[in-house]
């Protein structure tokens, strides 16, 4: 009997078929032979030789290292600002304000209601000079883009521990909120904090429109400008940027062995 | 959770208020104003950054340059190149959402039936990945691979395939549609996976043992239950290509009109004068455009969401 039950389930299990396997072949394909190519052209010569020219070129090029200075200030002020405002926020929502939690939620979705274009837009019409004239205008604008993104990686990692208690006996100990937030709710969210960091640093590192619309030049725009005469040295820049973005993960992840760090959608172009 | 903190709530009033009503009343104003208050800098960070932007937009979408009420800014982005560049912004949204959202199923099922675990780990962390690749490192990517000189270009005209000789271009509409698939694919696996992992394997096994084919199976349980995920990602996926900048600004350079280029070169500045007003017009049309698709995405999720947790 228990056995012509399993025969019967594994004939109406689905199975990879040719089909289906050619579908995971063709996805491998599409996502890894642009970035194979990638690396190819950006060390390859006109007449078959190799070089790391391209990658010379682009790291002694002055304009790399100003780049990367605006770039790794604003990555490293968003997430400050991003996981400072909104690390208390959350947990207050958890500990005294179950019921205002739906309308921050509403609030941090707004950025992907609105596009980084209109937000370069607003941002134009309505700051103020001094601060227009400041690259750190643009750590405002890139903590609203963090924030759908920071707000559920947080309220998830909030939702698996017990907040209320937490907080209530180390405030009964005699802790002060500071130390509430940094020693007790921080690591006990850290993967959620680890995942926020990497959204905040890859969005901050992809951004193009509103930079470039407010002329900032960050490494996006400058790899866009290199890019109109030395195509190798952007497809270099290119290469660098993504192996970056990857090794963060991986650094991320191992210092969080235990739980995987999160990411949740994004989708910065 | 909430209940439970709610008539602790009530308990507390209760206590300390008796059961006056005014004071009730009053206490509960009270509390709102607690509960608030610890918002406080969440709320004057999301107005100054979020609200005013937004208003100035929608304010001056309204506005002649002397600052009086019009209609003509947005009548005006009904017209010409305005009108163009949002057909193909539309166009180019569609295109992209359909086959993002075909390819992206095709492959979440292929590696959900896979059963390697393995893969699906990888390609869950991949997907993330991927889906926030930045688009002027993505435009390079595909220009050294399909661009005129890239690598496959050339490397399939050694074998007599040219893919330049046929309508194709990486810099123009065809060529947007495949590489914002880098980006809508990821994003089409992150969204649907969960949903395929919510068809359990016992309503196969049900269906097989009151008799369905597999083509009954899918017309009356898969394909059903997975309609409201796969058509809130297609909204999804729409409003990610439609807002897209980057990418198209490297690759087109301009030479295709779309609605996010538009109100950039109006933000630059070499606008005609009294055109300045039409780009806070444009992004306000932008912002509603987007927010339609956004809303029927989260309606769609809920529903789809709903059944998978009990």
């Amino acid at each position: 009997m228990a056995q012509k039950m399993k025969i019967k389930t594994s004939t109406v299990a689905p199975r990879l078929g040719f089909g289906l396997n050619a579908w995971l072949i063709a996805g491998f394909l599409f996502f890894v032979v642009p970035m194979f190519s990638a690396f190819l052209f950006s060390i390859q010569l006109g007449d078959g030789t190799y070089t790391l020219g391209a990658y010379q070129r682009m790291l002694s090029d002055p304009g790399f290292g100003e780049a990367i200075w605006i770039s790794a200030r604003l990555a490293i002020f968003t997430v400050l600002v991003s996981i400072g405002l909104m690390l208390p926020t959350v947990t207050w929502l958890h500990i005294r304000a179950q019921r205002l939690k739906r309308v921050v939620e509403f609030i941090t979705l707004l950025p992907l209601i609105i596009p980084p274009v209109v937000i370069a837009l607003g941002f134009l019409g309505s700051m103020p000079l001094w601060l227009k004239d400041s690259v750190y205008m643009l750590v405002f604008a890139y903590t609203v883009l963090t924030l759908p993104y920071v707000f559920r990686s947080l309220d998830n990692g909030l939702n698996a521990i017990d907040v209320k208690t937490l907080v209530d006996a180390a405030r009964g100990l005699g802790a002060s909120w500071r130390q509430v937030l940094v020693s007790i709710i921080g690591p006990n969210v850290k993967s959620s904090i680890y995942g926020a960091i990497f959204l905040a640093v890859a969005l901050v590192l992809g951004e193009f429109v509103i930079s470039n619309l407010l002329l900032w030049s960050t490494l996006p725009v400058w790899m866009a400008l290199v890019g109109m005469s030395d195509p190798e040295g952007a497809v270099a820049l290119s290469v660098m940027s993504l192996v970056f973005v990857w090794l963060l993960l991986m650094l991320l992840s191992s210092f969080d062995r235990k739980r995987k760090v999160r990411i949740d959608i994004g989708g910065v172009s | 959770m909430t209940e439970i903190n709610q008539s602790l709530n009530d308990v507390a009033i209760t206590q300390s208020g008796g059961d006056n009503r005014y004071r009730d009343k009053s206490n509960k104003l009270r509390q709102l104003f607690f509960e608030f208050s610890g918002l406080i800098p969440f709320f004057v960070f999301a107005a100054l950054f979020i609200g005013a932007p937004t208003l100035i937009v929608i304010l001056n979408a309204f506005k002649t340059n002397e600052g009086a009420f019009t209609l003509s800014n947005v009548l005006l982005a009904f017209t010409d190149v305005y009108y163009l560049s949002l057909i193909s912004s539309l166009k180019l949204g569609l295109t992209s959402a359909l086959t993002g959202v075909f390819f992206g199923l095709m492959v979440s099922y292929a590696v959900f039936v896979s059963g390697m675990k393995k893969l699906q780990k990888v390609v869950s962390t991949a997907s993330g990945v991927f889906a926030n690749t930045g688009g002027v490192p993505l435009a390079f990517f595909f220009i050294a691979a399909i661009g005129n000189y890239g690598l496959v270009t050339l490397a399939l005209q050694k074998i007599g395939i040219d893919i330049y000789s046929g309508s194709f271009t990486l810099f123009g509409f065809s060529g947007l549609v495949l590489v914002y698939l880098y980006f809508q694919i990821p994003l089409m696996i992150i969204v649907i996976y969960p949903a395929l992992e919510g068809i359990k394997n016992e309503w196969r096994e049900a269906a097989a043992n009151l008799g369905a084919s597999k083509f009954s199976y899918w017309r009356y349980v898969g394909i059903p239950i997975l309609i409201p995920p796969v058509l809130g990602s297609f909204f999804l996926l729409f409003a990610s290509a439609f807002a897209a900048y980057a990418t198209a600004n490297v690759l087109t350079q301009g030479t295709i009109p779309l609605l996010p280029l538009q109100v950039g070169t109006l933000v630059s500045g070499d606008v005609v004068a009294d055109q300045s007003n039409v780009g806070y017009a444009m992004g306000f049309e932008m912002i509603v455009i987007v927010a339609i698709a956004m809303t029927i995405y989260t309606y769609l999720d809920r529903r789809a969401t709903k059944w998978r947790k009990k």
